[in-house]
């Protein structure tokens, strides 16, 4: 807390609550924080909304799309990559992602959380703990190894889910959200992702589709009724995706301020003009405009604002939204159709397009209007702004998390497969996961 | 005795089953099945997959009746649940062996 909020501006009474301060024995070890109790509250406010985009709003959306046999297998790879997630990222994870000074990798002083107290703060965040800090961090990579989980739905075996979710965690989502938030070499280069359009979507995007890929196509792909098992789960999922969402990007602002609130105010207009999109292109090519095609066109803006929503105008956000939509549209329809892999819930077409997409958006509109801060006055600008470069960075970014999570993720697969099969079998399939894997059927 | 076994639109039910209480049959059961004859199903669209769907919602009556009722019942049955276009359903008759009540002993006529 600011001590002038409490005292009167009064040199002498500051300067005798400072030394006192300072002088105690326990605070004397520690920096004096400036922690702030308005940005901590929004913080913390944020954190429980992003973890509420996992559970249970990523699971909702998931689950109700796929077929009754496979929506309790399906909300187990949410719930597994929630507490999976957790406890690697306060063991080793947050420590090599958010410390150190390498340009690959972090440090591991963090180790189990090791040194932070209750007044501590990263430099990354710096008024509000750091504790909190790691935690509303915690809350991301949970959602991306959930995330991937979409693209496998209905065919991956969950003990090999459950090795991959150990395994990719640390070795491909930390360093990627190294090098882009923890001061590793493309946020040094300069790469302007606000909430993770490279960390999150991109990210999760291509490794869905490696997944999809490696594991294979379900059986009956293409010929077999694939029909969603309850829609309405999937609209309750949005909404909590949504509303949490304000969390995912206005909390990436990691203070309560005006930024958060533009951040805030993109990403809405994003999801309204991407829902908005993907339903008129729907009804225009398929005659009448779906409750699927609004929602996913709605987390394809979401996702698509996401690296954006800190650095640029709310209208751009509308702008953004309807690339996004059509660009999204067009993925989940025709490329998926001409390539001929099956991610089951469009993971890559939805959030590793709309986030490579946005990304470079991002380098398009990013202006000093929304990004100065004291620390960089003349704040983030893109081409619009005069800053052309802006783009070929992004493109860096884009370039370096598809090799890395590609790559990655195929490499990690691969070693998986050996210590169990990656894939259930045949007759287990046709039974589904709920029952085979879990034990467990909706009546 | 004859097992009426009727195919109805689902929406005629109750229809049907208030037209047959006014002719005195007391019981029947209900299924839900899916099925089709001359009436084409629809198709539905999820992004980027079509399907289309041949099986339609029915809902099928089991009514046990005498002999002699048996006429009468699958007129009714007919009026009640018919709507003049494609997909009304069909009525088959089956002769019955044994009927019996559970919770009395009673049998064929006396069990109906």
């Amino acid at each position: 807390m600011r001590l002038r909020s409490f005292l009167p501006r009064n040199t002498a009474c500051t300067t005798i609550a400072t030394v006192a301060l300072c002088t105690t024995p326990a605070l004397a070890q520690s920096q004096e924080s400036n922690i702030s109790a308005a940005d901590t509250a929004w913080m913390m406010i944020a954190t429980g909304l992003v973890l509420m985009m996992s559970i249970p709003g990523l699971a909702l959306f998931y689950s109700g799309m796929v077929r009754k046999k496979n929506v309790l297998g399906t909300m187990a790879q949410t719930l597994l990559s929630t507490f999976i997630g957790s406890v690697f990222w306060v063991g080793a994870c947050y420590s090599l992602t958010f410390r150190g000074d390498g340009s690959f990798i972090g440090g591991l002083d963090r180790l189990f959380l090791h040194g932070i107290g209750m007044t501590t703060t990263s430099p990354l965040a710096p008024t509000i703990p750091e504790m909190l800090f790691m935690a509303y961090q915690m809350t991301f990579a949970v959602i991306t190894v959930a995330l991937v989980g979409g693209s496998v739905a209905g065919r991956m075996r969950f003990s090999a889910f459950v090795w991959f979710a150990v395994l990719w965690l640390p070795f491909v989502y930390v360093p990627i959200a190294h090098w882009v938030w923890g001061n590793g070499w493309l946020m040094r280069a300069g790469l302007l992702d606000f909430a993770g359009g490279t960390v999150v979507h991109l990210n999760a995007g291509v490794a869905g589709l490696v997944a999809a890929c490696v594991v294979g196509r379900r059986y009956g792909y293409g010929s077999d009724n694939f029909a969603p098992y309850d829609l309405s789960l999937a609209v309750i999922g949005t909404g909590l995706l949504w509303v949490g969402w304000f969390g995912f990007n206005g909390g990436s602002a990691l203070t309560a301020s005006s930024r958060a609130v533009f951040a805030i105010v993109t990403t809405h207009l994003a999801a309204s003009t991407g829902a908005l999109t993907w339903t008129a292109l729907e009804w225009r090519t398929r005659g009448k405009p779906s409750v699927l095609g609004m929602i996913s066109g709605a987390v394809a803006g979401l996702g698509t604002v996401t690296p954006a929503s800190g650095f640029v105008l709310p209208w751009h956000g509308l702008i953004i939204g309807v690339i996004a939509g059509a660009i999204c549209f067009w993925a989940c329809t025709k490329l998926k159709a001409l390539l001929q892999y099956d991610d089951s819930l469009d993971v890559f077409g939805v959030h590793g397009i709309g986030g490579a997409v946005g990304t470079l958006l991002t380098g398009v509109f990013a202006t000093a209007a929304v990004s100065a801060t004291p620390e960089l006055p003349q704040g983030n600008a893109g081409l619009l702004d005069g800053n052309p470069g802006q783009l070929f960075i992004q493109l860096m970014g884009i370039a370096a998390t598809l090799a890395w999570s590609g790559l990655g993720t195929f490499i990690l697969l691969k070693i998986i497969g050996v210590l169990v099969p990656l894939r259930v079998s045949k007759e287990n399939e046709i039974d589904g996961l709920d029952l085979t894997q879990h034990g467990e059927v909706l009546q | 005795m004859k097992l009426i076994v009727a195919i109805i639109k689902p929406f005629k039910l109750d229809a049907v089953r208030e037209a047959l209480g006014q002719v005195g049959v007391q019981g029947m059961t209900i299924t839900e099945v899916k099925g089709y004859g001359r009436q084409r199903g629809h198709k539905e669209i999820y992004r980027g997959a079509e399907y289309v769907v041949n099986l339609l919602p029915k809902i099928r009556i089991d009514v046990a009746v005498d002999e002699a009722n048996a006429d009468r019942v699958i007129e009714v049955i007919r009026e009640s649940a018919a709507t003049g276009q494609i997909g009304d359903g069909k009525i088959f008759v089956t002769p019955v062996e044994k009927a019996m009540r559970i919770r009395t002993g009673e049998t064929d006529r006396d069990a109906l």
